[in-house]
């Protein structure tokens, strides 16, 4: 019973902790691409314009949800909650920090860790293409069907090289279960160098690129294209059914950039020192930093970078990031058997 | 070294959004901070008066027929020999502009032949109510002392003393009716200012030759 209330208060701060993050994070976005324009960006409401996005969610659930006539009413209704679902959900395995111990007890600061962590990721980040297929047919109205189908192109074929990035970082640390995954990467190299998965630069950048386009971000922004597909597959919602498209999207957004931490740049280790408390805070705090570094650079590419043609996309994610990542899974397989069982002619 | 620089190029747009974030920004905080307005800017019109308090305006309606967009309603009415409204035969009686559909082109400044309507440097005019927008000549008529009216009343948006700064452009070329005042600021600097208008009435023509 103990366990279960555990359980239950892990996940309502999980659940409180991103939706601050996201509020956060909207904010952050909006002024980091601002400055980047010469602008100043939201800086009206609350201290730096940080309520902004509270302000914004709140004019959303007072606006007048629409149900166009020609959409098929389940499946719309569904969809937005299955945008957000696996959202919230890949975030449980997520280890923000070092355990902590209080008494006798220790308390690991993620929801859970599953075994098969990595696999748990990849099945989750999956579901979300069904919102966004679910989403663009069920509107009955041509933009969102055609952003829906780009979606599904595209999510699908960087699922694959998102998933070929992961494997050399499964066979790397030998556990597919995140918690392993960040143990793994706390020793030093040499003393000095932290040997996080970054020294697996291939997978790092495949995986960097996959990310940008399974959150639909700029350059991978075709989905949403508002220029051509008047934002594509979330056209026809408003009010509250658009803001937990919007909540997914920027929560898939944080999930991406904290599991690139996790699997490449060492998760929460960092130089630890001080008291009993910040001991167990520090961890928190390299975890959060090495984050929002990662957001910077999406948000960053955001700023920079144009969006790619649809056949640019397909091109780029079949015929460079794919190969790529299976030779280098190749490679990497030929080096861990040379090291464990010696070369086949000795 | 081609390839070399096909795999930086991309980058290099990296660099550029990076370097923009330290650079100073472009956006004025409008209700906080203003911007410095041309010299020559065409805002809300006023009617003036002369120094002595008549009116300028003669209602000889020549700034409703200038006015491109029809927005300027005048209807003349004989001044009362007792009691003059402005000096000479005729006064304005109505002068009504409909601001939704003025353009601020400044052609009725241009037309009018006494210098009765100038335009100000105020451009907050924004109402809630479409009648509102029509400024009868209440709204428009400077007071007998210089201090120009505003339907509205002055807040952290409106600035009524921009009502007193009027649209340089006519001050520079009013020819004032003669060859010799070409070039010669004649008239009040600024619109409804008692000061500035008796200045400029003290000044000499510039020839001696009049007519």
């Amino acid at each position: 019973m103990n366990e279960f209330w555990l359980v239950v208060v892990k996940v309502v701060i999980a659940f409180v902790f991103l939706f601050g993050i996201v509020i956060i994070l909207i904010w952050a976005e909006r002024r980091i691409v601002a400055l980047m324009q010469n602008r100043i960006g939201p800086n009206r409401a609350g201290p730096a314009g940080l309520m902004q996005t509270l302000a914004d969610g709140i004019k959303l659930l007072f606006k007048e949800p629409i149900t166009p006539r020609r959409a098929e009413p389940l499946v719309y209704l569904t969809a937005p909650i299955l945008a957000l679902l696996p959202a919230l959900l890949i975030f449980l395995v997520v280890p923000v920090g070092a355990p902590i111990t209080i008494g006798d007890t220790t308390y690991d600061l993620h929801v859970t860790d599953l075994n098969i962590g990595v696999l748990y990721f990849l099945a989750m980040s999956s579901i979300a293409v069904y919102a966004v297929v679910f989403a663009g047919w069920s509107s009955g109205s041509k933009y969102p069907l055609l952003g829906s189908v780009r979606a599904s192109a595209q999510m699908i074929s960087y699922e694959a090289a998102l998933g070929l990035a992961l494997v050399p970082v499964v066979m790397y640390t030998g556990t597919t279960s995140l918690a392993g995954i960040v143990d793994a990467q706390g020793e030093t190299l040499f003393g000095i160098f932290p040997s996080w998965n970054v020294v697996l630069i291939p997978s790092f950048v495949v995986f960097l690129i996959a990310g940008f386009a399974e959150t639909n971000r700029a350059p991978f922004d075709l989905v949403e294209a508002e220029q051509e597909l008047v934002g594509g597959f979330h056209t026809e919602y408003s009010g509250f059914r658009f803001a937990l498209f919007f909540l997914a999207e920027y929560i898939n957004l944080f999930n991406i950039a904290a599991l690139t931490v996790v699997f490449f740049l060492g998760g929460w280790h960092g130089p630890v020192f001080g008291p009993t408390l910040v001991q167990y805070l520090l961890p928190v705090v390299w975890f959060l930093l090495k984050t929002f570094a990662v957001i910077f650079l999406f948000i960053w590419a955001r700023a920079t970078l144009p969006r790619l043609r649809y056949d640019q996309l397909m091109e780029f994610g079949w015929k460079r990031l794919i190969p790529l990542s299976l030779v280098w899974i190749v490679l990497l397989a030929l080096t861990f058997g040379v090291r464990r069982f010696g070369v086949p002619w000795s | 070294m081609k390839w070399f620089e096909e795999i930086l190029g991309p980058w290099k747009g990296f660099a550029v959004t990076f370097r923009q974030m330290f650079r100073p920004k472009v956006t004025i905080q409008y209700p906080k901070q203003k911007r410095q307005k041309p010299e020559r800017f065409h805002g809300r019109h006023v009617l003036n008066r002369y120094p002595d308090g008549m009116e300028k305006c003669i209602g000889c309606e020549l700034c409703a027929g200038a006015c491109p967009a029809d927005c300027i309603y005048v209807r003349g009415a004989d001044n009362p020999p007792e009691d003059p409204v402005s000096p000479g035969e005729r006064y304005g009686f109505v002068y009504d502009i409909n601001m939704l559909r003025c353009i601020f082109c400044g052609l009725c400044v241009e037309a009018c032949p006494t210098e009765a309507i100038t335009m100000t440097n105020l451009f907050e005019m924004s109402v809630t109510d479409r009648i509102d927008a029509i400024y009868t000549k209440d709204d428009l008529l400077v007071e007998p002392d210089g201090t120009p009216n505003h339907p509205q009343p002055a807040g952290p948006l409106i600035d009524l003393d921009e009502l007193r700064i009027s649209d340089g452009w006519m001050r520079a070329t009013s020819p004032a009716g003669r060859a010799e005042y070409e070039g010669v600021v004649t008239w009040s600097e600024s619109a409804g200012s008692r000061e500035s208008r008796d200045a400029s009435h003290e000044q000499d023509p510039p020839s001696g030759d009049v007519g």
